[in-house]
């Protein structure tokens, strides 16, 4: 329980020092049923909530369970009120706040094609390798590299590559778990 | 005990496996294989409306009148845009409904079909929850599902769409179980005990308390209304409701202090302000309960039971959130409270009754009246005075009419008053009405309506023709969509931009057309003898009601501005108290 014992007068004005945006990590575990993506989507849009990366895939094949993961900024009054309005969902079965919890990895895999001759391929190689950027296509005027990492890493070798004959990127958005032995 | 059968026959049968005895529909090419099981048995009525809004409506009457699941029967696409409607309106006032769908067969969905709509993306923010059955193995589950979701928890309405070759596809059915369980979904009932401890304590420490009830009484039943009276007399606290509660507290009651909100009661929104103590019973502090929030009640610790976890904190910070059903709630508050004393805190309050008595001399719902016009608070009295002591159930449509018999109408039991809250849907009292009378085939139903409202859904009339259901539809008539005209009054320095009625029909004329009986009166002295006919005449009546044009409704707490700074009756100018801050909110 979450009683907000005051001395005196309105917990209403405990609101005051709680409303900078944040930026949290949720993530949530459905029934992958049909429509259950729109759900979710149509809950954040209807109530004017705030989607910065969205990822979702089944990720338990007999239970017919799927994983979103969603990256939101809001005010932790919000941010509260995203998480009761999904758990409110009928095909969600847990929501948690992975940045609230604390501790979590995060993930993000681009695909960044960079076309380019001469002097710009090495060194569009040589920062993929310090990148450890795996190199997964390549003409004799482009590379396509597949590079993971934290989203800010992806963001780096993004802007790096720009100077060099960046062409086009697409990003998974982001994938998060719980560090240790315990599972959601 | 699984039995072969068609997708349709499982739609009738599931209905009655569930107890429904009354469905409310309209039949189209993709329901037929339903109203086909439908013609071939005798245990549930159908009732055929006029327009499948006014389906969702009645069903809404129905549902809130006995406390039971409402059910709709519509067809594809047009059937189901109608039906969005009272879907909405279900939701924001959280009324057990489950509406059937038919849609087109599985192999034409995606194309443009006839009469296809994408009646579950349509409908998927408007419902606690919908379905699309693609296979006939998922339809008996999904039936008996659709039932336990939209009247467990907080309840709500819930869509089951059906394409055609779904209902002709035979397959095997089951009956529900006897406690239903859902994976996922799975309210919470039982409050937190530690959390109602602390709040008993707080109410045993209160010195200026008020109950704050809402709809959510009503919903979880009558032994919740039947508790509240037990816990107010147990405490000596006064006793408040929103629109939405009117009943689950006796109007008659010494304790209670009327309606609060907008068009509350001065001395139910001043407690409000002033209290020390909240506790919030099964309502959710809508912005017409608010007011300005960042002045609602700013000396209160505030206590807010609710079965639907995202309504704490949403509006207005709680210091005891307690999720759960409201009359358990309540039955523990009782017990614990007993288990510290059996005395109520008299003394302890009694300065705050005698603030509370201060205030009630005000006579915030005061009007002056005339005996040359008749003034529409008048008639919602004079209206009461006529149905005291008789099974009564009122609805409303949306507007100034509602709010005055909110004000002036009495009610002694829950489930006897059907209004619009949340949503505000003008047009819902008369189907409604049908839906209400449709349960209490003997009582007395009165539609207390606007001239403009009722003609949203007027075509209902037949409806109620045919099935020999003597509703009364009371329009106060004014000409004018009178709330509107008021706010243009307020905000708009009076001028009324489209909110009179013209063109308006013979309502007697019109009553006759339809073969029921019309009434009309606009002389006060008449009204009595009148409203009598009215009540006497075993047919459905529309009372044609001339009222005074340009009576504001009152008191009102201005948009913008907090509970202390109310409208009062005898004020003059009133379209100089708004600030421009206020000219935006609703």
């Amino acid at each position: 329980m979450n009683a907000n014992l005051l001395p005196t007068g309105s917990a209403y004005f405990l609101t005051q020092q709680t409303q900078t945006p944040e930026r949290h990590t949720l993530t949530v575990l459905v029934d992958n049923e049909p429509g259950v993506l729109a759900r979710v989507v149509g809950l954040f849009s209807a109530r004017g909530f705030n989607i910065d990366s969205l990822t979702v895939s089944e990720t338990e094949h007999d239970k017919h369970r799927s994983r979103i993961t969603v990256v939101t900024v809001a005010t932790p009054k919000i941010l509260e009120q995203i998480k009761l309005q999904l758990e409110r969902l009928v095909p969600v079965h847990k929501v948690h706040d992975l940045t609230a919890e604390g501790n979590a990895i995060e993930r993000e895999l681009a695909l960044v094609k960079v076309a380019g001759v001469g002097e710009n391929r090495v060194e569009a190689l040589r920062l993929a390798d310090a990148f450890r950027a795996q190199v997964i296509d390549a003409s004799t005027e482009s590379f396509v590299f597949e590079v993971t990492g934290k989203s800010s890493k992806v963001e780096q070798f993004i802007a790096l590559m720009a100077p060099i004959g960046l062409v086009e990127v697409v990003r998974t958005g982001l994938a998060a778990i719980t560090r240790g032995a315990e599972g959601m | 005990m699984a039995e072969q059968m068609t997708g349709a026959e499982m739609v009738v049968q599931a209905l009655i496996d569930q107890g429904v005895e009354h469905i409310f529909g309209y039949p189209g090419g993709a329901v037929l294989p339903i109203y086909d099981a439908i013609f071939q048995q005798d245990k549930l009525e159908h009732i055929l409306v006029r327009h499948e809004q006014g389906a969702t409506h009645m069903a809404e009457g129905y549902a809130r009148s006995t406390g039971k699941c409402g059910v709709v029967l519509v067809t594809s696409g047009p059937g189901a845009t109608n039906a969005v409607t009272g879907l909405t309106d279900a939701l924001l006032d959280s009324i057990p409904l489950v509406c059937i769908t038919g849609q087109v067969p599985t192999p034409l969905i995606g194309s443009d079909a006839f009469q296809e709509c994408d009646t579950v993306g349509i409908t998927r923010n408007c419902t606690k929850h919908n379905y699309l059955v693609k296979s006939i193995e998922d339809l008996p589950r999904i039936l008996h599902e659709a039932f336990h979701i939209a009247t467990s928890g907080r309840p709500g309405p819930v869509v089951i769409d059906i394409p055609k070759d779904v209902q002709f596809a035979m397959g095997r059915y089951f009956k529900p179980q006897a406690q239903m369980s859902h994976p996922t979904y799975k309210p919470q009932r039982e409050g937190d005990i530690e959390a109602i401890r602390l709040a008993v304590e707080l109410m045993l420490k209160a010195e200026r308390p008020v109950f704050y009830t809402g709809g959510g009484i009503v919903n979880s039943g009558p032994e919740a209304s039947r508790n509240l009276r037990e816990l107010a007399e147990l405490t000596g606290f006064p006793v408040t409701s929103t629109l939405m509660g009117l009943g689950a507290y006796p109007a008659s009651g010494n304790q209670w202090l009327g309606m609060l909100g907008m068009h509350g009661t001065y001395e139910a929104n001043m407690a409000m302000h002033d209290c020390d103590l909240m506790i919030c019973l099964g309502a959710r502090f809508d912005d017409r309960i608010t007011g300005r929030i960042d002045a609602f009640s700013p000396g209160s610790r505030k206590i807010h039971v609710d079965i639907d976890p995202s309504s704490i904190n949403k509006n207005i910070l709680v210091d005891v959130p307690i999720v759960g059903d409201v009359n358990l709630v309540m039955e523990e508050m009782i017990r614990i409270w007993r288990a510290k004393t059996n005395q109520p805190r008299i003394e302890a309050i009694a300065p705050w009754w005698k603030q509370i008595e201060k205030w009630r001399s005000v006579n915030s719902l005061g009007f002056t009246n005339s005996d040359t016009i008749i003034k529409p608070q008048h008639a919602i009295q004079r209206l009461y005075e006529a149905t005291r002591g008789r099974d009564v159930y009122i609805t409303t449509e949306v507007g100034q009419h509602q709010m005055w018999a909110a004000q002036h109408f009495h009610f002694d039991q829950p489930n006897r008053w059907m209004t619009s809250g949340g949503l505000g849907t003008m047009g819902y009292g008369l189907p409604a009405a049908i839906g209400v009378q449709v349960a209490h085939r003997d009582a007395l139903v009165i539609d207390i309506a606007g001239e403009a409202s009722v003609q949203m859904t007027m075509q209902e009339m037949s409806t109620a023709l045919q099935y020999n259901l003597p509703i009364k539809v009371f329009i106060l008539n004014n000409e004018y969509m009178g709330m509107v005209r008021q706010w243009q009054e307020l905000l708009h320095g009076g001028r009324y931009s489209h909110s009179y009625s013209d063109a308006l029909p013979d309502f007697v004329k019109l009553a006759e057309a339809y073969g029921g009986h019309g009434i009309r009166c606009s002389d006060p002295s008449e009204l009595d003898n009148a409203i009598d006919e009215m009540i006497n005449v075993n047919k459905p009546v529309i009372f044609d009601c001339l009222v005074s044009k340009e009576e504001n409704c009152l008191p009102m707490i201005p948009s913008g501005k907090p509970h202390n700074e109310m409208i009062l009756p005898d004020t003059a100018d009133i379209g100089s108290i708004i600030d421009e801050k206020g000219k935006v909110l609703v």
